[in-house]
């Protein structure tokens, strides 16, 4: 059984962190990076082309990270692999011992690196939540028997700060009917916002982890309010950041507070931090929101 | 409705840049519509491919162009400029362009593009529609298709990219989960959302298809 499974389904607040493959064929920060998070969190989430810009893949990302130590977690996206592929790479995983796997619709390719590039989604996120389950049954999606069925454990994306956010639940309620088990959110800011969320998901069988994205600076929060769908930072964390002598000690500082309150009020069952460029932030954010998994305290 | 539109006429000329003698063919239905090919169109491509220094041997708005029968009958009547011709435009939508590079030897060359299905907003406005996916799915999704208005024709309901309402490969666009989703509120139908929809089956987007009712 999957690592961040064993956390999750033991009741363990689980902290994940997101990490994105590198452009290029240098791989020694992404493996700076891995020692900085090893013993600090339960997975590490790999990204699939995130935003739709070429880069390594993430299922080879994912076994550089395993081979690090950490545990990793698959993003796999519809958008560049019919369900030949898509299955071939979730065998693959299989193969590696990936066994937590998001599964995700992606960013479509006009808003990335490559507008000119065909874009596939064969399978939707339920589609290859239903792929991976089949594939688990020991059988593909055409019904072929597999020599040994891969064991995975699966998630999905949600976004709490979403207009009209009852279709965004319903669509999580065919997530979990498909495999899902864990969602991770969209990065939230306002507690209000997981407050309204936890009441209005708190009888669906899956686990919860919050989007946790530390601000840089006021404008960034200002950037991701007009251009990122389903972000919403409420003014006075603008006017903090606006405040804040050292900006980048105050975004740490927001985001562990929120952690704690999450926690606290027992709003999510983990949380999953983004820090887009700034991995090595994490385990300050940690520090700071006095978080420790606990097989690493009783290491 | 095919909507189709000119192409620059610079592209135009290109490709006739070594041919003197033209025949220009349009089409009565569609491209008339979308103004790409109705007798208006050719008369000014022809103002146009004149003042250029070609010579315009005739022209003829096919009705309509994608007929191939008709389209064999209508061009017996250029038969003679045909002979003389050294290339034909095509103003209609791919479809017709095809018909009629069955039908003459001469050399065709597409005047338009060929866009998409559409529906008829108001004269001069037009709409993509359908996809012709093989497999129409309207009849539970309040008559708005999300095979063609949503650009991931995605099947279960909205990605997480939409922003008020606004789609993110478009923001000009309305998400069509959005729309969909506020039909089927306003119809009391919203379970037509819940069932898990198997991945759609690409077997019948195989092209290209035939079909003989005879």
């Amino acid at each position: 059984m999957s690592l961040l499974r064993e956390v999750l389904e033991n009741g363990e607040f689980a902290i994940t962190a997101e990490m994105a493959p590198p452009k290029g064929t240098d791989i020694s920060h992404l493996r700076k990076c891995a020692q900085l998070m090893k013993g600090r969190v339960h997975g590490v989430n790999v990204t699939d082309f995130q935003s739709a810009v070429m880069r390594v893949t993430s299922l080879a990302t994912c076994k550089i990270l395993k081979e690090e130590g950490l545990e990793p977690v698959l993003q796999l996206t519809g958008r560049d692999r019919n369900r030949i592929a898509t299955q071939g790479e979730l065998l693959s995983a299989g193969v590696f011992g990936i066994e937590n796997v998001l599964c995700l619709t992606g960013d479509h390719t006009v808003v990335g690196d490559h507008p000119q590039a065909k874009p596939v989604y064969d399978l939707d996120c339920i589609g290859i939540l239903q792929a991976a389950t089949t594939l688990m049954d020991g059988k593909d999606m055409a019904g072929n028997e597999l020599n040994k069925a891969p064991e995975f454990y699966l998630g999905a994306c949600v976004t709490p700060e979403y207009e009209p956010l009852e279709i965004q639940i319903i669509k999580m309620k065919k997530k979990i009917k498909a495999g899902a088990r864990f969602f991770q959110t969209q990065g939230v800011f306002d507690i209000e916002t997981m407050r309204k969320f936890r009441e209005l998901t708190k009888d669906l069988d899956c686990k919860i982890l919050a989007g946790i994205i530390p601000l840089k600076s006021a404008g960034m929060a200002k950037f991701m309010n007009k251009n990122v769908p389903g972000i919403n930072v409420p003014d006075k964390l603008i006017e903090r950041m606006k405040n804040a002598e050292d900006k980048k000690k105050e975004g740490i500082k927001i985001a562990a507070e929120l952690i704690q309150q999450l926690k606290e009020e027992n709003l999510c069952d983990g949380v999953h931090i983004m820090a887009i460029g700034a991995e090595e932030n994490v385990p300050v954010i940690l520090d700071e929101a006095n978080l420790t998994p606990s097989y690493a305290a009783n290491a | 409705m095919i909507i189709s539109e000119q192409k620059p006429i610079e592209e135009i000329l290109e490709s006739i840049k070594d041919c003197k003698k033209v025949v220009i063919t349009g089409c009565s239905l569609c491209a008339t519509t979308c103004k790409s090919g109705g007798e208006e169109e050719i008369l000014k491509l022809k103002e146009i491919l004149e003042e250029q220094g070609k010579e315009v041997l005739g022209y003829k708005v096919l009705d309509p162009a994608c007929n191939y029968l008709k389209v064999r009958k209508d061009m017996k009547k250029l038969k003679s400029e045909l002979k003389e011709a050294d290339a034909l435009i095509s103003l209609s939508c791919g479809d017709g362009t095809q018909t009629v590079a069955k039908v003459v030897k001469v050399p065709v060359y597409p005047g338009t593009n060929t866009l998409f299905i559409g529906e008829i907003e108001r004269v001069g406005k037009f709409e993509e529609a359908c996809r012709a996916c093989g497999d129409c799915q309207l009849a539970w999704t309040g008559g708005i298709c999300p095979i063609t208005k949503c650009p991931k024709s995605l099947i279960n309901g909205p990605c997480g990219g939409a922003m008020d309402g606004k789609c993110e490969v478009n923001s000009d666009n309305d998400c069509a989960w959005v729309m969909i989703y506020e039909k089927l509120k306003e119809m009391d139908k919203l379970e037509n959302l819940e069932e898990v929809k198997p991945p759609t089956d690409y077997q019948k987007w195989v092209h290209p298809s035939k079909v003989s009712i005879r």
